[in-house]
């Protein structure tokens, strides 16, 4: 049996390597010749076997027949590896297992109706038959591999149970959102009603309520409102909100136009004008007598008692005129005053008692009183210009002596300025303007001057009058000196400086670029100045402002392109004018003057000042400048030079690394951003980073924001009480998760958020139905079911 | 906080029917016989009553932004158009829903700088600003509210049509106020020692006085009753009130050996501390919020002392020879100094140099105010101007006015009202409004002194200016001077002494560090960017790549040849620069279209000949 069931085998898996790869058959046709003779003797082997098995041979040569086809194909199919398989029956044998049945051997499908032939002979079985016979031969897919089928039903469990689960994700977001959370979650309380509320179907029951509310029925007090009594009420409509808007209105009008009138009234009165008046009793006069011939007409017996009227009126004049001198008493008396001294005595009073009754009663004018007060408290008032023109003829400018003397040698006045008299008071602003380094015009100077002293002169001083103007004389003269000495020295300095070319040069041509402009424009305004005739110094002297020492020659080689220069300048950087800053215009209004009458030690630090104020007051512009410009230039980043010298060529003194090489090995810095203060020119900034504060600063964004500006306007908004209120405070600064004492937090559940309870979801559930799957995961399984 | 959904929210609460409760009980009034009738059925299953819910308008809940300088809204719904539930008494609420707030006032309290605008921002993002943004607006809202409670209003002095308030005498107004402000104004006749140097307290209650001659006094100058008086047998240059328990004071005698060092007080006048780290000062400044003390010197260093541990935290050196003009700034506690090269620096002792350092004059600068509200600073020099500075980033002067003799003192008071003293004489500027510059055209008030200026002080929450002089101290009457409004928290002048120890203990818990002095106080609620950048950048030198930049382009792999390496590159190169190609396009169409213009902008005069080219 053995040896038999071998070959068997072996067929079989011939048989089967066959079925597989009939592709690989054809290639395999040379081997097959050789293989040939193998074969038939193994087939001679096998015929000793065969002679018992010939019981089962005598079904028919048919199967002889199939067998020797069969091993013909597997010879010719011989070839490449020979896999072994389980054994299968595949053909009918005497040892048929009840628990296999192959379909193998005959090459065809199984039917159950071959199957059930056999059970026709048992009639029993009938109503079986029928019921098989009915069933439909419905091919099932092959089952999927195990592992797919995991991988589906895996997919299918977390789609299904993510659904189930999403619906906790608006809970979750909300309270990912949550201002505050508060544990544990309850239900909001019913909000306490008013008691108000509470009752409002209550009755009175008690007696004791009877009784209180029979007394209020009584006094007729409100039961159910008990705010407004009726008296009250009353009251409220006696006279209602538009009617009290309408008599307000009216009141406020009238009190209006009073006032109005009050005040034209008070304005026409303060008219000093004698021809308005007259014109205005003519008026009135003419307006009267046509009115009175107009009542006249209407109604003679008003008209009669207007005459009495104006008949007592001209009574009473003449009465009032009896003290006047015109009359012929006192005409006699006139011609007699002269010699007789109680006639003049007599004349006298009678004047003095016509000054007394034709006296106005009238209130002393406030502005007398006023200046009145103004000179005993020693406030000069600010409108009156007379005092600061009193003030500056008066006060022989010692400034203009010193500086004089100055002016021969600088040195000395800063040696000793113990020297300098006391009194710079007086004409101080007067002598302000002259003690500076003046380099400007000498037209412009003298004119300021002139206009100085014409008022000055001009002015009526009584016995004083000739030793001030002439005094004002001398200081002209004794101006013009300095002046002329002053312009000699600053064109020699100027020249010098010229001469000795420096880096301060650059620094001059851009401020005489800006002085350039700027010099024309002063001119005018002096113009202007003298048309208006205005005399106020402060105004003058600011307008002047400290010049610079004008080089000449400079200036007019730099004159034929001044204009253009200043223009493109201009336009290149709109830089604001230092100049024009530093010296703005001010409205020329003189206020409350200080006398000076300064202390000892003081007097000193004055004359230090004015010193300095008179000579070092020029070149600050310049130092600035020239300080921003050094700051600037050490905050700029530098280019790194990495050449060296040497390498590839010749060094040694005077020899320079080429220019090439130069530019190969230069690292340029990058551009920084420009600077805060680059249209500024008054201003230098520090921009440097300040590390001590930036540790208190953020440095880094927190997660949900990409740019430091959004995170930046979520921590504008400052939290602490000193900026906010109480409960805004408490508002922002509550914490995030708060707790009951005491209290289990439980775990949240759907019915507190809303949700039905569902069960707990099956998987077996899920099998079923499969239209809860994905599209995705149904084309796989159809996929998979295809193959 | 509510977490849930509520199921059933629109639905108004229902009104529970009265006879649907349960068994009443039996009151003492009643009969026995009436209650038998009322258990008749089984109880109701729904015995729970609910109580009705007070009325709440629609309008409150629905918008809660833009709630400020709308009149309450009148309800949407039809069920809720119903009246407002009467009450018992009939009341009703006269004015429904949340107090109105004025939109300007609640403006103001706005802090959030919308100027710039944000760049895109993801949905997370921007529910987060909106969230930051409407707690600015509550907060404003209500702080717009709480502005009710400031009752009290500022004075002013106005005269007749056509009269100029500058002639209004002291003695005027003395006669026009009431007693209590009257006795306000008082002269103390201290001609013995000297010039007098004068502070208040930051109450505005107490007053210290510094005679050139050693004399030092501190009074409470409302009562009148002096808290101590010494003298210091040392010429004495400043003085400054630092708690009100302490009185400190820069002090020197006139011999240049002698020391002269900073001396602290008590408010008995016992010598508490000498500080010899501080010689030669010339002036002093105190920063109430830092706990600092800055001392100017003659050595021309500027020194912070912090009076809250005694350490000095930082001395700086100006470089600009004697110190003798400095200033605070109220609003962010820079130190302004005045040089005399007319300059003016502001430090801060974060920095070894100056913040900034701006040109005021051309002479000296004599004198430096800065505003309360750190906008406006007042500077003269030597060449007798006073200017107004705008100190908001531009540092340009607003205006100037020359002055007859340049002022050598000047003080802001609290609310605008800058006051100059030139030579024994004091005049007084006032704006238009709180946040205007003072106007210099006309002076607000003058008054002359028995002596010349030497020290000037506003009083805070008072309408009274002390100016210490020659003669000793004149308190002036100024009204309109002063803040009229205190805070109880932070300047009580009628706090007890608990208050005040409570206060000294938050005000030093709350101590603000030296280092954040800076121009600007709010930068500590930006991004340090410098930083930021500096981190990123040695982020992305440890990790070799950068995290946030986006992917490179990465050519999808191609068959049939299509993927060889040229034809990759080519891809990559196609790519590559798609942005700044965008950017360039982009320039270029607008460039065209300016031609565009142009060349339709330009006449079509006559046609052009071939000789035009030579017309010049």
């Amino acid at each position: 049996m053995e040896p038999k069931s071998d070959t068997r085998r072996f067929f079989k898996s011939l048989h089967a390597f066959g079925e597989r790869k009939q592709a690989a058959t054809v290639d395999m046709a040379r081997n097959v010749a050789g293989l040939l003779a193998l074969s038939q003797q193994e087939e001679l082997m096998d015929l000793p076997n065969h002679s018992p098995l010939s019981t089962s041979e005598d079904e028919g040569d048919s199967d002889g027949e199939r067998k020797s086809q069969k091993l013909l194909e597997a010879v010719s199919s011989l070839g490449g590896k020979s896999r072994w398989k389980l054994a299968e029956r595949s053909e009918a044998t005497l040892g048929v297992s009840e628990f296999n049945v192959t379909s193998d051997g005959s090459g065809e499908k199984l039917v159950l109706s071959d199957l059930l032939e056999s059970s026709t002979a048992l009639s029993s079985l009938a109503a079986v038959r029928k019921q098989l016979l009915r069933v439909k031969s419905k091919t099932l897919a092959i089952p999927l591999d195990k592992k797919e089928a995991d991988q589906i039903l895996r997919e299918a469990a977390f789609s299904k149970t993510a659904q189930v689960l999403s619906k906790w994700d608006p809970v979750v977001l909300k309270n990912r959102q949550a201002e505050q959370l508060f544990f544990p979650m309850e239900k909001e309380l019913p909000a306490v009603a008013p008691v108000e509320h509470a009752f409002t179907g209550w009755k009175t029951r008690t007696p004791l309520e009877q009784e209180v509310f029979n007394l209020l029925h009584k006094n007729k007090q409100p039961v159910t409102d008990p705010l407004l009594t009726p008296v009250e009420k009353a009251s409220l409509k006696a006279m209602s909100l538009e009617e009290v808007k309408i008599h307000r209105a009216e009141l406020q009008k009238t009190r209006a136009l009073q006032s109005y009138y009050e005040a034209r009234a008070r304005r026409e009165k303060k008219i000093k004008s004698k021809k308005y008046h007259k014109f205005m009793k003519k008026g009135k006069a003419k307006k009267a007598f046509k009115e009175f011939e107009q009542l006249c007409k209407d109604d003679p017996s008003a008209a009669l008692q207007e005459l009495g009227k104006m008949e007592e009126a001209r009574v009473l004049e003449r009465m009032s005129l009896k003290h006047q001198g015109s009359g012929k008493w006192a005409k006699s008396k006139a011609i007699m005053a002269r010699y007789d001294l109680e006639t003049r005595q007599a004349m006298q009073e009678q004047l003095a008692k016509k000054r007394e009754l034709t006296q106005k009663l009238q209130v002393v004018s406030e502005s007398e009183e006023e200046e009145e007060k103004c000179t005993e408290e020693g406030i000069i008032s600010a409108s009156d210009g007379m005092n600061d023109l009193q003030m500056n003829a008066a006060g022989v400018n010692p400034w203009m002596l010193r500086s004089c003397n100055s002016s021969a040698g600088r040195g000395e006045l800063k040696t000793d300025p113990e020297q300098l008299p006391q009194q710079v008071a007086g004409g101080f602003s007067v002598g302000e303007e002259d003690e500076r380094p003046v380099a400007e015009e000498l037209v412009l100077k003298e004119r300021s001057f002139q206009e100085r002293v014409e008022p000055n002169s001009a002015k009526p001083m009584g016995g004083q009058e000739a030793e001030v103007s002439s005094d004002c004389q001398e200081e002209v003269s004794e101006s013009r000196v300095l002046l002329q000495k002053l312009h000699k020295e600053n064109d020699q300095s100027e020249q010098q400086n010229v001469s000795s070319v420096g880096t301060v040069l650059q620094i001059q041509r851009e401020e005489l670029a800006q002085e350039e402009s700027l010099v024309p424009q002063r001119l005018e305004r002096t113009h202007v100045l003298e048309e208006q005739g205005e005399l106020g110094k402060e105004g003058r002297c600011q307008k002047k402002g400290h010049p610079r020492p004008m080089l000449k020659g400079e200036w007019k080689k730099r004159n034929p392109h001044s204009v253009l220069d200043v223009s493109r300048r201009e336009k290149k950087d709109q830089m604001i004018d230092l100049q024009k800053l530093l010296t703005t215009r001010s409205p020329v209004k003189s206020l409350a003057v200080p006398t000076v009458v300064e202390l000892k030690d003081e007097v000193e630090t004055d004359h230090k000042q004015i010193i300095k104020e008179a000579f070092a007051g020029d070149d600050v512009i310049r130092e600035f400048l020239k300080e921003k410009r050094e700051t600037v230039e050490a905050n700029k980043p530098k280019d790194l030079d990495l050449t060296l010298p040497g390498w590839g060529e010749w060094v040694g003194m005077g020899l320079k690394p080429s220019a090439k090489k130069r530019r190969r090995f230069l690292i340029k810095a990058p551009e920084s951003s420009p600077r805060k203060d680059k249209n500024l020119p008054n201003v230098i900034l520090n921009e440097k980073h300040n590390i001590l504060a930036a540790a208190h600063q953020v440095h880094a964004i927190p997660h949900p924001f990409t740019h430091h500006q959004q995170f930046e306007r979520t921590i504008q908004n400052p939290i602490g009480y000193t900026w906010n209120t109480q409960r805004a405070f408490q508002k922002l600064t509550v914490p995030k998760v708060g707790t009951k004492l005491g209290h289990i937090i439980k775990p949240l559940k759907a019915e507190n958020v809303g949700y039905r309870s569902s069960s707990r979801s099956d998987l077996s559930v899920l099998q079923s139905s499969r239209k809860r799957l994905s599209k995705k995961q149904q084309k796989q399984l159809k996929a998979s079911s295809a193959d | 906080m509510e977490t849930a959904p509520k199921p059933g929210r629109g639905v108004p609460p229902k009104k529970d029917n009265p006879q649907a409760k349960k068994k009443k009980p039996r009151r003492y009034w009643e009969e026995e016989a009436t209650p038998v009738a009322a258990p008749a059925g089984p109880p109701r299953k729904k015995a729970r009553a609910r109580e009705p819910r007070p009325p709440r308008s629609k309008g409150v809940r629905g918008a809660p932004k833009s709630r400020f300088g709308r009149k309450p809204q009148a309800p949407k719904n039809a069920s809720d158009r119903k009246k407002p539930r009467r009450t018992l008494s009939g009341a009703q609420d006269p004015f429904p829903g949340p107090a109105p707030a004025p939109a300007e006032v609640a403006r103001k309290f706005c802090r959030i700088d919308k100027s710039k605008k944000l760049p895109r921002s993801k949905p997370k993002t921007r529910t987060k600003l909106e969230t930051a943004e409407a707690q600015e607006e509550e907060a404003s809202v209500r702080a717009a509210r709480a502005e009710l409670l400031l009752a009290e209003e500022p004075g002013f002095l106005e005269g007749e049509d056509g009269e100029d308030t500058a002639k209004i005498l002291q003695t005027d107004i003395v006669e026009a106020v009431d007693i209590a402000s009257a006795a306000k104004h008082f002269d103390l006749n201290l001609r013995q020692f000297g010039p007098y140097r004068l502070n208040y307290s930051r109450t505005g209650r107490h007053l210290a006085l510094g005679g050139r001659r050693g004399h030092v006094a501190a009074l409470d100058w409302v009562t009148k009753k002096l808290m101590c008086e010494i003298n210091v047998m040392e010429a004495v240059r400043d003085i400054q009130s630092v708690f009100p328990l302490l009185a400190v004071d820069g002090r020197g005698s006139a011999d240049p050996n002698w020391n002269r060092w900073l001396y602290i007080y008590d408010n008995q006048g016992i010598e508490l501390h000498c500080i010899r780290r501080c010689d030669r000062v010339t002036r002093l400044e105190f920063l109430p919020f830092h706990f600092l003390l800055a001392t100017a010197s003659e050595t021309g260093f500027l020194t912070y002392l912090d009076v809250s541990v005694g350490k000095i935290v930082t001395a700086l050196n100006a470089r600009a020879g004697r110190l003798s003009v400095m200033a605070q700034n109220p609003y962010n506690a820079v130190v302004h100094l005045g040089h005399s090269n007319g300059t003016v620096s502001l430090w801060s002792p974060a920095m070894k140099e100056p913040l900034a350092k701006i040109l005021c004059h051309r002479g000296a600068v004599r004198a430096v105010a800065v505003d309360s509200t750190g906008t406006y600073m007042a500077t003269s020099g030597l060449d007798h101007q006073l200017k107004i500075f705008d100190l908001r980033g531009t540092f340009q002067p607003l205006s100037a006015r020359t002055l007859p003799q340049g002022a050598g003192h000047l003080a802001f008071s609290q609310r605008g009202l800058l006051v100059a003293g030139m030579g024994d004489v004091v005049n007084i500027w006032a704006g238009p409004g709180k946040a205007s510059p003072p106007s210099l055209e006309q002076p607000y008030l003058t008054h002359r002194l028995s002596g010349h200026v030497h020290g000037l002080q506003f009083c805070p929450f008072e309408d009274v200016l002390g100016v210490g002089h020659s003669g000793g101290m004149t308190s002036m009457l100024v009204p309109g001077s002063a803040e009229p409004n205190f805070d109880g928290l932070e300047n009580n002048p009628y706090r007890s002494r608990k208050q005040r120890q409570e206060w000294e203990v938050k005000a030093l818990l709350e101590k603000v560090p030296a280092e954040l002095i800076c121009l600007d106080p709010r930068a500590l609620a930006e991004v340090d960017v410098v930083t930021l950048e500096q981190q990123k950048k040695e982020r992305i030198e440890r990790l070799g790549y950068d995290p946030d930049a986006k992917a490179a382009f990465q050519p999808k792999a191609k068959q049939k040849g299509r993927s060889s390496t040229a034809s990759l590159v080519k891809r990559k190169k196609k790519v590559m620069d798609q942005e700044h190609r965008d950017k360039v396009r982009q320039s270029l169409e607008g460039q065209q279209q300016q031609r565009q213009k142009q060349k339709t902008a330009k006449p079509t005069g006559a046609r052009p000949s071939a000789l035009d080219r030579f017309v010049r």
